[in-house]
């Protein structure tokens, strides 16, 4: 096992030959007490757990989530909830990966350095910033490099020849394929052209390859689980809390059992 | 090819482009490409179009003809004597946009990016819009060229500026209200962008002011700096001279950079006014230059309104135009080069000239142009009456009418 822990799931599931579920859900959403439970269930299931960092401006976000960004903000989720979030997640869930996922600006105003040295601190693994493309990413990087983060990047149906093996040189941890043109928690695309797809980006890099956007069934998970390393669910867990939003117990039992549906499902269906 | 009843003839539209960013679309630290990387692909294929446009004859050709015929090109600039006389100081000079087919400047860009869609073989356009005027000539250049147009508005701006909504629907737009956020121009954005993430392939955004990612700041100032070009041909042409001081008002900044672009190289004062809303000492403004600092959103490096934490603040303006947290990056990069002089205009003070203009003119301005207008009248009074300055009047105010009615606590039947 090296020290990195992103390398170290992806081989554990390579060993017991299945690909890896990646939950996502937004810090503080509905409020960072409860939010805290969510992800500590969120981990038990999920090899690689992804923490949401609000954002006032979601641009890249369905209803689903933007409506988790509000309620995390309105209940008044700070940069420091969100590493103290993802320590808690750390201190439980040792062995799991711990991704923090969402726009530029809250790193900006923070500072790059000072964001990657309370991301690590907190134990955190790697860091994907949607609307930073690798174009706009030296600086960011450079900050993440230094406090041994990964760089996470997208690449997209849309994305040519030349931006995937941009993406392919520069990224660090995994690959992150936006199964659609769109945005998150839309229709899937075509699971043929995704399949086809991955197997044209595993010539062009040996990082693991997961797939996100738009993964809301049980069986699409298990379908893409198939032939991807991983496959991301964000907006099917992140419902689960309005679903049950007066209901704390409700909200907690629900996402244990969605979590371990999709878990379930992607064991039945391995490689 | 230009109206030859005016004094401007065609030498005075210069095609090239001064003041370039860098490769990357980067004025200085600002601007950039800062957006997921589905849109990258669709971003370069829109600047690789662009600058094919821009050096094609034909293109600019028929561009020139549509501002010309369609649009109403060349605006007047008229010489506000009476108001310059009440006012005291310098000679007031008024570029008058408000003279423009659908009533503001944002037509000199829709029509540009409109020819643009139409070159691209795309049949549908989607457009953001605070106050209207830029949905509003959206719809209208979807109309004539017969695409399908979906304008994003925030629900508080339908309901303040409903004559522009009606207006959209009439030419045939799919006015879609936004709820999300703050339910202003900045969510409409937001909207906006989620649409073309996923319709990239057949749709167009045109986006309505100088922000947004490269290349949209660089196409936006291109298709507007007609109006700085005319204002400084007609200012040596009728005032023999050109201006002391040019004065616009800054949501986004395009009728700004168009007014002020052409004039970056002469000794000329630029000055960009923003919306001081209740006063900076406040928090309901939305003066992103005076009081915000760098940050990232849609898609550019640029002064914002935000908290400490990086969120991205509710503004507040008595024009809906102006009632955006960020700017254009170049206006951001002008500004720290020390090009730009800022200045503000609270709620009130933009209605005083609204007032004043009303009165003394007999002009109806926009409540956007109204702030550029209170400022102007506050930098002629300390000025000489052989010194001038040149007013961008962007827009006309008949989609005001309520807010102003409001504001002044007449009811209609006592007007």
């Amino acid at each position: 096992m090296s020290l990195d822990r992103l390398a170290n799931c992806f081989e554990t599931c390579r060993s017991e030959n299945r690909a890896a579920l990646i939950g996502y859900l937004t810090a503080g959403d509905p409020d960072p007490d409860v939010s805290a439970q969510l992800l500590q269930t969120l981990a038990r299931h999920a090899d690689i757990v992804e923490i949401g960092m609000p954002f006032s401006d979601p641009m890249a976000d369905g209803p689903v989530i933007q409506a988790a960004s509000e309620r995390s903000l309105a209940a008044g989720t700070t940069m420091k909830d969100v590493f103290r979030l993802a320590s808690q997640t750390r201190k439980q869930s040792p062995a799991a990966g711990i991704v923090l996922m969402g726009y530029a600006n809250v790193a900006y105003a923070m500072g790059y350095d000072a964001f990657a040295c309370q991301a690590a601190l907190a134990g955190v693994d790697g860091v994907l910033l949607v609307d930073i493309p690798p174009e706009e990413s030296t600086e960011v990087d450079a900050a993440l490099a230094e406090h041994k983060l990964h760089s996470i990047r997208l690449v997209a149906p849309t994305s040519s020849e030349a931006r995937r093996e941009l993406a392919a040189r520069s990224a660090g941890g995994f690959i992150y394929y936006v199964s659609l043109t769109g945005i998150t928690g839309a229709k899937m695309g075509e699971m043929g052209e995704i399949n086809r797809q991955i197997t044209q980006l595993r010539k062009q890099s040996d990082l693991p390859i997961c797939v996100g956007f738009g993964i809301k069934t049980p069986e699409q998970a298990a379908e893409v689980a198939a032939f991807a390393d991983g496959v991301v669910v964000g907006s099917q867990f992140v419902s689960q809390i309005s679903e049950h939003f007066s209901d704390h117990c409700a909200m907690i039992e629900a996402m244990d059992g969605v979590a371990g549906e999709m878990r379930e499902a992607m064991l039945r269906r391995c490689k | 090819m230009i109206n030859e009843l005016s004094d401007v003839p065609e030498s005075v539209y210069d095609f090239s482009i001064r003041h370039a960013p860098d490769a990357g679309g980067h004025f200085g630290r600002f601007g950039g490409k800062y957006v997921a990387e589905t849109l990258m692909g669709p971003l370069a294929e829109l600047e690789a179009a662009f600058f094919e446009a821009w050096e094609d004859e034909a293109f600019q050709h028929e561009r020139m003809r549509l501002l010309h015929e369609y649009a109403g090109r060349a605006t007047p600039l008229y010489h506000a004597e009476r108001l310059s006389q009440e006012n005291g100081g310098a000679q007031i000079w008024l570029k008058r946009e408000d003279l423009t087919h659908t009533g503001a400047h944002k037509i000199n860009n829709t029509i540009g990016q409109g020819l643009l869609a139409r070159r691209m073989g795309r049949k549908r356009v989607i457009a953001e819009t605070g106050a209207g005027q830029h949905g509003v000539a959206t719809a209208t250049v979807a109309a004539m060229f017969g695409m399908d147009c979906d304008v994003y508005m925030g629900r508080e701006d339908v309901e303040r500026q409903m004559p522009n909504v009606l207006r959209m629907r009439l030419l045939g737009a799919n006015v879609i209200p936004v709820d999300s956020g703050t339910a202003t121009l900045k969510d409409a954005l937001n909207d906006a962008l989620r649409d073309w993430v996923a319709s990239c392939a057949d749709t167009f955004y045109i986006i309505g002011t100088v922000a947004g990612p490269h290349p949209y700041p660089l196409m936006v100032r291109q298709f507007h700096v007609v109006i700085g070009q005319e204002a400084r041909a007609q200012m040596l042409a009728q005032a023999g001279r050109l201006p002391d001081v040019a004065v616009a008002c800054v949501g986004g900044g395009s009728n700004a950079m168009g007014l002020l672009h052409p004039l970056r190289d002469d000794p000329v004062r630029l000055v960009a006014v923003e919306a001081a809303g209740r006063g900076l000492d406040t928090e309901a403004h939305a003066a992103s230059l005076a009081a915000g600092k760098p940050g990232i959103l849609h898609g550019n490096l640029t002064y914002l309104l935000e908290n400490e934490e990086g969120q991205i603040q509710g503004t507040h303006s008595i024009s809906a135009g102006l009632d955006y947290p960020g700017v254009g990056p170049e206006l951001s990069a002008m500004l720290e080069a020390g090009e730009l002089e800022l200045d503000a205009a609270t709620d009130d003070e933009a209605l005083d000239a609204f007032r004043k203009l009303t009165r003394v003119e007999g002009i109806i301005p926009a409540l956007e142009s109204s702030h550029a207008l209170a400022a102007g009248l506050r930098i002629a009074a300390a000025m000489r009456p052989d010194q001038h300055v040149l007013v961008n009047l962007s827009g006309r105010g008949d989609k005001d009418m309520n807010t102003v009615f409001k504001a002044l606590g007449w009811t209609e039947g006592a007007v």
